[in-house]
């Protein structure tokens, strides 16, 4: 068997007395669509801040792609591959989405020591900036400013911009926060299309989209893995549907 | 290209300073001269604070120390007989780099009101350092030589050393305007509107804006070099804390975020102190509510109220 | 440097930073609870200062200035606070420290309009002056000691203040979560009146005990403001006790460095050498200890800040 993209063990992060993430262990196949989901407080923001490399875990390795990345900076994993999405909207608000786009391409094209040649103008930046726009469905709108674009667009260029970054896996934070019906059928097949060539680690709220997409699942309830399995195990699972429903359904 | 009202008063600004020289002379007025190379050497220094403060995000209280190293590159050397003008503006441009890239390691770590202290209190050691080094005349300052060219004096003539001033600002405005839309000035102002999200494309913000800072201080120092030469004076007055804050309001007063704002605010900024001085010794206490009210209703500064193409800037 | 004269220095050193605590403990709760850097503090330290010049001269009584200057400085911070200040709380720093920067300018112009240019002074008040033998052979200024005690009294003042009142529990609750006091309904706008002119009046007070040490002039204000800025970033934002401490901290590694640096550079480089770089060195110590406390405890000593 291929060795997983992402290695996650005995990874633990506590905030005082409150244990945020609990010695979870975990991986994610190369090629696999993974989800994580579990109720509020599960502790997944603080899960996908190591992942990517904001908070340092504790104790616990993280390996991506055969490299142990636990003590790497955010940049440095992006270098390796690993881009993520915000769960609340991070773009450059004060650019145009194709600029948001370009920036992403700018980052892993060598230094950017360049002092002279506007960047605006740089065709090697700016035509991949317009195939990825035009792939996530966006080039309509590549000169409209970021902090202008409709919330569902703004979205959508989340995702252009991990993508621009030529990435070996994606780390998609609820892609679909705030989005409407439509807009979420939009997303998640877009998603659809993105497997097999991307190492997808989604988290998410909407089951629907998850239960779609996911070839795995993993549960996490306060910072603690309870369970890992495709989606009818899941669906299936007795300790999963009590964390969801409450303790009384257990003995039901 | 079509000429807006802001290309216009652009193209208005520069002709009229080319031609200052010839009407101060005219006129017999050579203290026109000297206001306006010190109006144009201010505009350099407001110009080099904006590209880390309107395009970086950077609050940097201590400017004016870059000025002082600049200067007393010229002291300095010259007070040693040192007079040529290449060696002292090498001096200048090397000593203010260094001097930038010390404090930017420190200050960059942190940021808003400690980002502003710190880099306001580098400058104070700077300040008292040049007031302690009675080498260099202390706090009384010391009287310099105009910086020689191949052995020539040729800034003694006030009219050279004002084409010389006009054309480095040319140059350091048109320097400025590539840095801004580089690749470098691009990660700069995406580091400013949101370093997380810099950091997450994978961008190690903290060396590009460790190289503006230097870059900021490095155009800060020629404007320190000029100054020197303007006044044949050097003082650690150019130092003090308040200048920064004064230059820090040349870049407001103008509009930072722009290229051509700082230039547009350190004219308004010191033309406005040269006309009320003439009407009263108490020109502070006009200048300051001035201050005030500019902050609190023209916040994009006085060039964002002549109007421009909607996507100009 | 013999025993006595250490004592000595060490007395100094904590004079002074009481009298630092004074003039940075109004700074640092008008920037812990309001958010709001405050660049004029230091013109309400000069304003407090030729108030009681003023009063000291139609007087003849410190007693007077210190219990008039009180309200004086009270009315002129609120009326600051009222005019200028409120419109900035929800502007960004640099808005503020713009602002704060132009009121700077304007007190500095108006105190020399009002009072003229010239320097004034104030007589160390008569009872006050001389010295006193705490141990034998070795006098130390009453005047100092009166600082000292002063400085003391209000750090009290201020604690029973800050712990044992309701509006002082406000003013705690402000500093590490401030959107939240708001969220209960208290009157922010009330309680940041009240805080930014008790805040002009520990200034006034400082001004106070300054005036017969230094000369009144305009401008005394800004090198007081520094270090009012260096004690409450190495004491951390917002926090009393934070002030008090770093304060000290302050006051003595100042004074202490300005008697030892010279002294021990002879030991090392040559008489005119240590001359040139001893004060020198010594005034840039207390921002080297700054640029220190910052690079390994980023929010200070005692950060106050949650929210």
């Amino acid at each position: 068997m291929a060795e997983p993209m992402l290695k996650v063990e005995g990874l633990t992060k506590r905030f005082g007395g409150v244990v945020a993430t609990d010695n979870v262990q975990f991986d994610v196949a190369p090629g696999e669509l993974h989800a994580i989901i579990g109720p509020n407080g599960a502790g997944k923001t603080t899960f996908v801040a190591q992942i990517a490399g904001q908070l340092r875990p504790d104790s616990g390795t993280i390996h991506f792609d055969n490299v142990d990345v636990t003590h790497l900076t955010t940049p440095q994993r992006s270098a390796r591959g690993l881009a993520r999405s915000f769960q609340i909207t991070s773009i450059f608000k004060d650019f145009s989405a194709l600029q948001n786009v370009a920036l992403a391409i700018q980052a892993h094209d060598g230094h950017s020591f360049r002092f002279w040649r506007p960047a605006a103008k740089d065709a090697s930046l700016i035509e991949p900036a317009r195939e990825i726009l035009a792939r996530v469905g966006l080039e309509a709108r590549a000169h409209v400013l970021g902090g202008n674009l409709a919330h569902g667009e703004q979205r959508q260029l989340e995702i252009a911009m991990a993508l621009a970054t030529k990435p070996k896996m994606l780390l998609l934070d609820e892609p679909m926060a705030g989005m409407g019906a439509d807009d979420s059928e939009r997303m998640t097949k877009f998603l659809a299309t993105l497997k097999r060539t991307y190492t997808i680690l989604l988290i998410e709220h909407d089951m629907d989209a998850v239960f779609a997409l996911a070839d795995r699942i993993t549960v996490l309830v306060y910072g603690r893995r309870i369970a890992t399995g495709t989606p009818p195990e899941i669906r299936g699972n007795a300790e999963v549907r009590a964390a969801y429903l409450g303790e009384e359904s257990v003995n039901a | 290209m079509s000429m807006t009202l802001r290309s216009w008063a652009l193209a208005a600004g520069f002709v009229l300073l080319a031609i200052i020289p010839l009407i101060a002379d005219a006129i017999g007025e050579p203290y026109y001269l000297t206001l306006f190379s010190r109006i144009m050497v201010f505009a350099i220094a407001a110009l080099s604070l904006d590209l880390i403060l309107g395009y970086g995000g950077m609050v940097s209280f201590g400017h004016a120390a870059y000025i002082g190293l600049g200067a007393y590159a010229v002291g300095a050397l010259a007070h040693y007989e040192i007079y040529d003008g290449f060696l002292q503006l090498i001096a200048a441009m090397v000593g203010s780099a260094l001097v930038a890239a010390f404090i930017g390691w420190f200050s960059l770590r942190t940021s808003g009101m400690y980002f502003i202290m710190i880099t306001l209190a580098f400058t104070q050691m700077l300040f008292f350092l040049g007031v302690s080094l009675e080498e260099f005349g202390g706090d009384d300052g010391m009287n310099i030589r105009r910086s020689r060219f191949f052995g020539s004096p040729i800034l003694n003539d006030d009219m050279t050393l004002y084409y010389v001033i006009l054309a480095t600002m040319a140059l350091c405005t048109y320097f400025a305007w590539r840095f801004i839309n580089s690749r470098f000035g691009m990660v700069v102002r995406g580091a400013m509107s949101n370093e997380n999200r810099m950091q997450a494309i994978g961008f190690p913000t903290l060396r590009y804006r460790l190289v503006a800072f230097m870059i900021a201080g490095v155009m800060c120092g020629v404007a320190g070099y000029l100054l020197a030469n303007i006044t044949k004076f050097v003082t650690p007055e150019f130092m003090n804390w308040l200048r920064s804050g004064e230059i820090l309001v040349m870049v407001l007063m103008g509009g930072m975020g722009t290229l051509f704002g700082p230039l547009f605010g350190a004219a308004t900024f010191l033309l406005l102190e040269e006309i009320l001085s003439s009407y009263t010794s108490h020109w502070q206490i006009i200048m300051g509510p001035f201050l005030v009210l500019l902050v609190l209703f023209a916040k994009r500064g006085l060039w964002s109220l002549i109007p421009a193409r909607r996507s100009d800037g | 440097m013999d025993a006595l004269l250490a004592l000595e220095q060490t007395l100094n050193g904590v004079q002074f930073g009481v009298f630092l605590f004074l003039v940075s403990a109004g700074l640092t709760l008008v920037f812990g609870i309001m958010n709001f850097v405050n660049l004029a503090h230091g013109s309400l330290y000069m304003v407090g200062a030729y108030y009681a010049a003023t009063i000291y001269e139609i007087t003849g009584s410190f007693l007077l200035a210190l219990i008039i200057i009180v309200p004086a400085c009270l009315i002129t911070g609120v009326l600051l606070e009222l005019a200028v200040v409120r419109p900035l709380y929800r502007r960004d720093h640099l808005d503020q420290v713009l602002v704060t920067f132009g009121l700077i300018l304007f007190f500095n112009e108006a105190v020399r309009m009002i009072w003229g240019p010239a320097a004034r002074f104030m007589p160390q008040p008569e009872g006050l002056t001389g010295h006193v033998e705490m141990i034998p052979d070795a006098p130390y200024p009453v005047y100092r000691l009166v600082i000292i005690a002063v400085g003391l009294l209000i750090a009290l003042f201020l604690f029973l203040l800050i712990t044992k009142t309701r509006i002082g529990m406000l003013i705690r609750a402000g500093a590490s979560n401030r959107p939240m006091v708001g969220a209960l309904g208290i009157n922010i706008r009330n309680l940041y009146t009240k805080v930014f002119g008790l805040g002009a009046v520990l200034a006034g007070i400082a001004g106070l005990m300054a005036a017969p040490v230094l000369s009144v002039q305009s401008g005394m204000g800004e090198e007081m403001l520094i270090l009012a800025f260096v004690v409450i970033v190495i004491g951390g934002i917002g926090s009393i006790r934070g002030a008090f401490v770093a304060s000290i901290i302050v006051g003595i590694v100042d004074t202490l460095g300005r008697t030892s640096i010279p002294i021990l550079l002879k030991v090392f480089v040559s008489q005119t050498a240590s001359q040139t770089a001893g004060p020198a060195l010594a005034s840039m110590l207390i921002y080297v200890l700054m640029a220190a406390v910052l690079f390994f405890r980023p929010s200070g000593l005692f950060a106050a800040r949650t929210g």
